[in-house]
């Protein structure tokens, strides 16, 4: 008799290859006319693609080496006595300028209350967060008969802006300073005799209360990809399973998690990349002060409201450098996807 | 027979109660969004929004005195209508509300034949009249015409304009809405920036997804490769350059700089979609219609763009979502001289100058569009993201 490991086992590879869609079959040979014909179909998205896309990342990497208006080299706004980079001042300030180094306790903790420190926390809880509640909420969904409304409910942030998703969750954290509370969260609290809370601005449970927006807005996404996988699996291995009495919870880790792993690996690098170029929330709630600042926000701040081009620029670079790993790894799928069909 | 039904039901409780309790959570905060932008502004201010499913205590003591006459929501008599702050700012104590309902009315008594109220009675009627509470009897669209002017006055639009009491600016006509500071004009603005920039992108990734899929030349799939890396270059590595190159060609604040901007950077998914969906249709088609002596372009307008309509449906979701919703684009790019809704709104966040009333009311009239496309084309949208990499 099976037992749901062996199962996995035996499932897993098979299963775990994206059933390949058909696409891209060799170009018929009638059609391979006119060398010139495929490169005007392309020119239009080329041309604003290298003008939109490319060459401002080149002329970002150029900028991020310059002063703050791009006139000289960034090494010409060092100053005597302080740390110096030379051409690399900016990095030192994007890199270090949050950091107190006096001591590491100091260190330490000037770090996670720093943009850098904030965004590991965002990126760590909101996918976290997003994963776990799409995942759950796509399992239990499928056993009750209002599935479509309460998938369609999960999934109705999707259509907010974040400005708007901002707008909507400041008002359930609102703080009011008399004695009556219009904020939800707060009202829930002083009714159970507790003592309000000012959500966005007590350090350090902002950070969280912005995040749990983020997942908020984004749990949907997971769930309707998740829920798309889990339709996937058989359901004579989770029938075989369940006959041989495995319980329910068996089933899901051993069985529906191992099948959709591949899904869930696509899911948390979509998320995180989501994450760490996510601005608008952050943005509109706190502005990024009482320590909620975010890599995206704090490079929108040099940029647009310190204006300081070459400061700006770096931060945008670090940004880049910290997704580089997610675009090595998206082209990779995109090859394995190709050498499948 | 029944007892395998409750038990079967016993069994299902916890999966109903945390499916429940979830899709609470997740509606609950826009339900309270939506009933807020109702609500008069007095009553916003002074209690939660869950108030208006609390029994109608009607004030007590001011349903039993007062509303036979002025009626439940104060304004039955219009030369003593309790609504008016001015009126109301009179009698801010029992002592003075008694005072005056002592007195005659044109020679009448005031109560009539009616006693008079006790102290602690007035003292609550004086404290419901003054909370304004009169008036959150019923839900009112006033925040939503504040909202769509921008007005930004004593009292509400249209009260103000009622009583000829409007800023100079304003002319209480249907040109209000045009007003630079409302969410009407960035309506208009949303709708103009986010159609073309929905539009470009569709027609040109149709464009090269077709040759990606169906036709050959050197460097297709390097090209390809490349394209899906572009897909998560983050905005804020390419605002700086296109920025200062529009601040140099006099682009920035233009429509047309933020429509090639959002064309631009929606190309990678775009062509990726409209590549994967073009390459699943199949390769008789083409080639029986180039054995017919079709041309490409042929090809193009007669098979590829009616065939292709579900991806175009996807993507122009997708798109539309994506830019309506944008709220860096428009602030770097349109800022105020063209503002959208979602700059509109991040404005009256930061600059605290509007209530809740207006700013409930402004989010609910940005979130209106995208919901009735969203729900009413959910199908395609869900596609769209399942059919690979996702944009975000």
């Amino acid at each position: 008799m099976a037992t749901p490991q062996d199962i996995s086992k035996t499932v897993t590879p098979a299963a775990v290859r994206k059933r390949p869609v058909k696409t891209s079959a060799p170009v018929p040979e009638i059609m391979k006319q006119g060398g010139l014909v495929p490169w005007l179909y392309l020119l239009p998205a080329l041309i604003v693609m290298a003008f939109f896309i490319v060459y401002p990342m080149i002329n970002t990497i150029g900028l991020s080496f310059s002063n703050k208006d791009g006139t000289a080299s960034a090494a010409t706004t060092c100053r005597e006595g302080n740390p110096c980079w030379g051409v690399f001042e900016n990095y030192r300030y994007a890199l270090t300028a949050e950091f107190n180094t006096s001591s590491p306790q100091a260190l330490w903790s000037s770090f996670w209350s720093s943009s850098y420190g904030n965004t590991i926390k965002w990126i760590v809880v909101m996918v976290f967060g997003t994963v776990s509640v799409g995942l759950g909420f796509a399992v239990l969904a499928d056993r009750v008969k209002y599935e479509a409304l309460a998938k369609a409910i999960l999934f109705m942030p999707m259509a907010i802006s974040f400005v708007g998703a901002g707008v909507i969750w400041k008002f359930v954290y609102d703080y009011g300073t008399q004695q009556t509370q219009v904020g939800l969260l707060n009202a829930i609290i002083t009714s159970l005799g507790g003592k309000p809370v000012a959500w966005l601005s007590t350090i350090p449970i902002n950070t969280y209360a912005i995040i749990l927006v983020g997942i908020w807005i984004w749990s949907g996404f997971c769930m309707t990809i998740l829920a798309a996988a889990l339709k996937s699996v058989p359901d004579e291995i989770l029938e075989a399973a369940r006959v041989d009495g495995a319980t329910e919870w068996t089933v899901f880790w051993r069985i529906m998690v191992p099948i959709i792993l591949p899904t869930i690996t696509v899911v948390v690098t979509t998320m995180v990349i989501n994450v760490l170029k996510l601005f608008d929330l952050v943005y509109v709630m706190t502005g990024g002060n009482f320590q909620t600042d975010v890599i995206a926000n704090r490079m929108y701040t040099e940029m647009y409201k310190n204006f300081n081009v070459g400061r700006g620029t770096a931060i945008a670079v670090v940004l880049v450098v910290a997704i580089i790993p997610f675009i090595y790894y998206n082209v990779r799928r995109f090859l394995e996807q190709e050498a499948t069909r | 027979m029944n007892r395998e039904r409750v038990n079967k039901l016993l069994n299902q409780l916890p999966t109903h109660v945390i499916i429940i309790f979830t899709m609470a959570v997740w509606i609950i905060p826009t339900v309270g969004l939506l009933i807020t932008s109702l609500r008069p502004p007095e009553a916003v201010g002074n209690t939660g929004w869950w108030t208006v499913f609390a029994p109608q205590n009607a004030g007590g003591p001011y349903a039993t005195y007062c509303a036979e006459c002025h009626g439940a929501d104060g304004r039955a008599l219009p030369q003593a209508d309790l609504t008016n702050p001015e009126l109301i700012a009179k009698y801010p104590r029992s002592l003075q509300l008694l005072a005056m309902l002592r007195k005659d009315i044109n020679g009448q008594p005031h109560m009539g034949d009616n006693p008079l109220p006790s102290a602690q009675e007035a003292a609550d009627i004086a404290a419901f009249l003054r909370e304004g509470e009169v008036k959150g009897a019923g839900l009112t669209f006033n925040n939503y015409v504040d909202a769509l002017v921008g007005y930004r006055g004593r009292s509400t639009y249209t009260a103000d304009c009622a009583a000829g009491t409007q800023p100079p600016d304003i002319k209480c006509n249907l040109q209000d809405i045009l007003n630079p500071r409302g969410m009407g004009r960035a309506f208009i603005n949303s709708l103009l920036v986010t159609l073309p920039a929905t539009f470009l992108p569709i027609l040109f990734a149709a464009f090269a997804g077709y040759a990606f899929a169906w036709l050959d030349f050197k460097g297709r799939f390097l090209l390809f490769a490349l394209l899906v890396g572009l897909q998560v270059v983050p905005l804020q590595m390419t605002l700086v350059p296109i920025s200062r190159f529009y601040a140099q060609v006099g682009l920035n604040g233009t429509f047309l700089g933020v429509w090639l901007f959002h064309t631009g950077f929606g190309m990678p998914y775009a062509i990726y979609l409209m590549r994967n969906f073009l390459g699943t249709l199949p390769r008789d088609l083409f080639e029986s219609a180039y054995l017919d002596g079709a041309s490409h372009w042929t090809a193009f307008r007669q098979l590829v763009i009616p065939l292709a309509m579900p991806a175009i449906a996807s993507l122009g979701i997708f798109q539309f979502l994506w830019v309506w919703n944008d709220l860096l684009v428009s602030l770097v790019f349109l800022g105020g001289t063209t503002p959208v809704m979602t700059y509109q709104i991040s404005n009256m966040v930061t600059s605290l100058g509007s209530g809740w009333q207006v700013l409930t009311a402004a989010a609910f009239l940005s979130m209106l569009l995208p919901m009735i496309v969203f729900f009413s084309l959910q199908r395609y949208f869900v596609r769209g993201m399942l059919a690979g990499a996702v944009k975000g």
